[in-house]
């Protein structure tokens, strides 16, 4: 059961006002309670909770490099099951350091079955070192690596599909979230803590920095990617879809617009080939995890 | 304080650093208006809105950073932001 | 009691005594053999360990990172290449004070791609924190995993280390081994009992960041960690003479030094060639003798000067180049023996598995009495 009240990522943290990942270390740790151990790979969240000595973890937790989490988190539990504990091992790292960096010891750790939960918060892009594209940027993103420009429309590629690589490593747990439905959030977080061997939790956390708007619209921005299909929520159960959120489907534009790393795609004029792009990802998207509500005609 | 060997801490220093000094709008709920529905509370990233003793909901502005969340996310009308005076 | 064992098998023997509860190591030639005994030991129930066999060498020691800050004694190995791969590991491990134990088949580095011995590989670690042990031979890279992990543990201490030994030349080598018994390192290691470990009922952050004004002092903490340890190298050296009279307490070890007009200096199994080269320089009435460095970090400075103040003429012997400058043994006695008089020529010697012999240790020593040196030895002009 997740005790609400419980609060074991603490104030004083220097993450950005309106940060989607501080929400997301807090609701991690909700969810995963005290008898948790956290390892972090360098990122935007293992600084601003970090510097010597004001550490914001109520758990114990512990940070190494950038690509090595899983590894890291493989010795603990190799350790605590040496010793008989049964603290549970949980890693939260970006997705550059998921996607990007940590590839080699996530697809260790995950192939040798360790018993821990991997959870990326997936903000699109390197957020720490000033907004680079990493493998988990969306096509036409403008980031600082991929900037949008006469002859750019930014990112030229499509998100990696994570969760379907570890699913294909036998991971019997994979699931997406969204730190716009805590619940859900901290419900997949709990259930991919009680399921035995390796899982992962992708939750979608946008970064007001990084993608350019106002902090308090955080939540809106993330519900926003839910609604137009660019995020899907669903689990997967020993590599099978069992769920996704359905939704009645608002076009692509209504999210992108509210983003400055999409602004070119409307000023200094729309480019409306590119937003049907997108429009056909969101699109393939809602048929291949079957997210449309159909209303009924009139 | 002599240095941690390895960098290591215990918790509770990282409640040293009052990001309530970052904030520019502040959020002020409205008793009247609030239902106690919670989702502030769960919303923030900071983690500092709480229930009073009085049994009613209010944000610590010790570190409240003013990022406005809470009054975005609000079911109703209970918060609004207003410029901080300083 | 005697055995005559090959260098992996014995080496892989002490770690189990040792008990490790965590090892995590991928294959590479020539450690492979310690790696493939261990493993067996945990398939028989004869080592109660969990053994991560683990993707590649960067997390090999990422995991060896995990297992020991949750309070388990740990264990890797590995060479060369391999090693390359834990640069960055291997800083991480020293400056978060984690006392893991890692044995070093030492081999060269390419390109060119080599699998033969020489030092490189662990000299070129050597600004990273770790301690780093070099052995003779096989009974000593034994002993020195024993020393090692006491050293490491020591709560003053809290560093990693290297026992190194030479690849194929020691690691592939039959030789007599006294080897001890569980009995007996249960008496000389203790459990390992860290005063701080990843814990729930404890919760600490390990690996935080550390800001300008902190990193510099974390520096000089490791750094005197790494000099004071020398006293505990010593320490735990002389009680496992006590205890099995093999006298591990002094850095460094001269052979027949004390009359000596010309010292050679080496590290590693080359100390035994040059032991058989002096004995038949004595006999043509050369006196010649040995500094063997067991010890490279923390470097025994006072203890080298030492024991070579009263020579004429100082040799070192590096399996290793700092390219573009000198041999790493070279600059370190250079900077001992500053201010002496007495010169120091370095000789790059048995790179890449380049064979040394006892004619090779004479002719150095006719070079330095000439007092030419700082040079590669033995280049095969022809092919140049």
């Amino acid at each position: 059961m997740i005790d609400k009240n419980l609060e074991l990522f603490d104030c004083g943290h220097r993450a950005c006002g309106g940060c989607g990942a501080a929400l997301a270390a807090r609701l991690v740790t909700k969810a995963a309670g005290k008898d948790t151990i956290v390892v972090s790979a360098t990122g935007c969240m293992e600084v601003f909770s970090t510097p010597y000595p004001e550490t914001a973890w109520k758990v114990p937790w512990i940070h190494s490099l950038f690509e090595n989490a899983s590894a890291v988190a493989s010795g603990i539990e190799a350790s605590l099951k040496k010793q008989g504990r049964t603290e549970k091992v949980v890693i939260m790292a970006g997705d550059g350091a998921t996607f990007d960096i940590g590839m080699i010891c996530i697809s260790g750790a995950f192939e040798r079955g360790h018993d821990l939960t991997y959870i990326c918060y997936d903000n699109e892009a390197y957020m720490n070192t000033g907004i680079q594209r990493s493998g988990a940027t969306p096509y036409d993103a403008s980031t600082t690596t991929s900037p949008a420009g006469k002859c750019s429309f930014g990112n030229k590629r499509p998100k990696k599909d994570m969760p379907q690589i570890l699913a294909a490593h036998g991971a019997p747990y994979v699931a997406t979230a969204s730190i716009a439905y805590p619940a859900d959030f901290m419900q997949k977080v709990e259930k991919a803590i009680n399921t035995k061997g390796p899982c992962y939790v992708q939750v979608h956390a946008p970064c007001c920095t990084g993608w350019g708007f106002e902090g308090n619209q955080t939540v809106a921005i993330a519900k926003l990617a839910i609604e137009t299909g660019l995020w899907v929520n669903f689990e997967m159960v020993d590599g099978k879809v069992v769920k996704a959120k359905k939704v009645v489907r608002k076009p692509v534009e209504e999210y992108l617009k509210t983003q400055k790393r999409f602004r070119h795609l409307f000023k200094p004029k729309r480019q409306d080939a590119e937003i049907a792009a997108i429009q056909a990802m969101a699109d393939k998207n809602a048929e291949k995890y079957a997210i449309d509500i159909k209303l009924k005609k009139e | 304080m002599a240095l941690a060997v390895g960098c290591r801490a215990r918790p509770g220093k990282s409640r040293d650093n009052k990001t309530g000094s970052w904030r520019v709008f502040k959020p002020v709920f409205d008793r009247e208006k609030c239902t106690q529905c919670g989702l502030c509370m769960t919303l923030c990233p900071e983690g500092c809105v709480h229930e009073t003793e009085e049994g009613f909901v209010a944000p610590d502005y010790t570190y409240c950073k003013g990022c406005g969340i809470c009054a975005e996310e609000c079911p109703g009308t209970a918060i609004a932001m207003k410029q901080e005076e300083k | 009691m005697m055995e005559i064992t090959e260098g992996s098998h014995a080496v892989a023997e002490a770690v189990k005594f040792c008990r490790p509860q965590v090892i995590a190591a991928y294959p590479i030639t020539p450690q492979t053999h310690i790696v493939e005994a261990l493993a067996e030991y945990v398939a028989n129930c004869e080592l109660d360990a969990e053994y991560i066999t683990v993707e590649n060498e960067f997390s090999a020691l990422s995991a060896c990172i995990g297992a020991s800050a949750a309070g388990s004694r740990t264990y890797s190995a590995t060479t060369s290449q391999g090693l390359a791969l834990m640069f960055e590991v291997c800083f991480n491990v020293a400056g978060m004070r984690l006392p893991i134990v890692m044995s070093i088949a030492n081999r060269a580095l390419g390109a060119p791609l080599s699998i033969w011995n020489d030092q490189q590989d662990s000299i070129s670690l050597r600004d990273s924190g770790w301690l780093q042990f070099y052995a003779e031979d096989n009974q000593e890279a034994t002993d020195l995993h024993y020393i090692a992990y006491r050293v490491a543990e020591e709560s003053s201490v809290l560093l990693p280390a290297f026992v190194c030994f030479d690849g194929f030349i020691l690691s592939h080598t039959y030789e007599p081994i006294d080897m001890l018994t569980q009995d007996d390192i249960d008496r000389f290691l203790p459990k390992y009992t860290p005063s701080e470990r990843l814990d729930a009922a404890d919760p600490i952050s390990f690996g935080m960041y550390a800001t300008p004004e902190y990193y510099h002092e974390f520096r000089y903490e490791m750094d005197r960690a790494l000099k004071e340890s020398k006293a505990i190298i010593h320490k735990a050296g002389k009680e496992f003479g006590q205890m099995f009279g093999r006298d591990y307490s002094a850095m460094v070890e001269g052979y027949r030094l004390e009359d000596a007009e010309t010292a050679i200096v080496a590290l590693g199994s080359i100390c035994g060639t040059t032991k058989d080269a002096i004995d038949e320089m004595r006999d043509e009435g050369k006196k010649v003798g040995l500094l063997k460095i067991r010890v490279f970090r923390p470097f025994p400075t006072e203890d080298v000067a030492k024991a070579l103040l009263h020579v004429k003429r100082v040799a070192v012997l590096d399996k290793n180049i700092s390219l573009g400058a000198k041999g790493a043994v070279t600059l370190e006695v250079k900077d001992a023996l500053y201010n002496s008089g007495i010169p120091v020529k370095g000789y790059i010697i048995g790179l890449g598995g380049r064979d040394v012999r006892k004619k090779d240790i004479k002719e150095i020593v006719a070079l330095v009495e000439k007092g030419q040196g700082d040079m590669f030895y033995g280049l095969r002009t022809e092919v140049l």
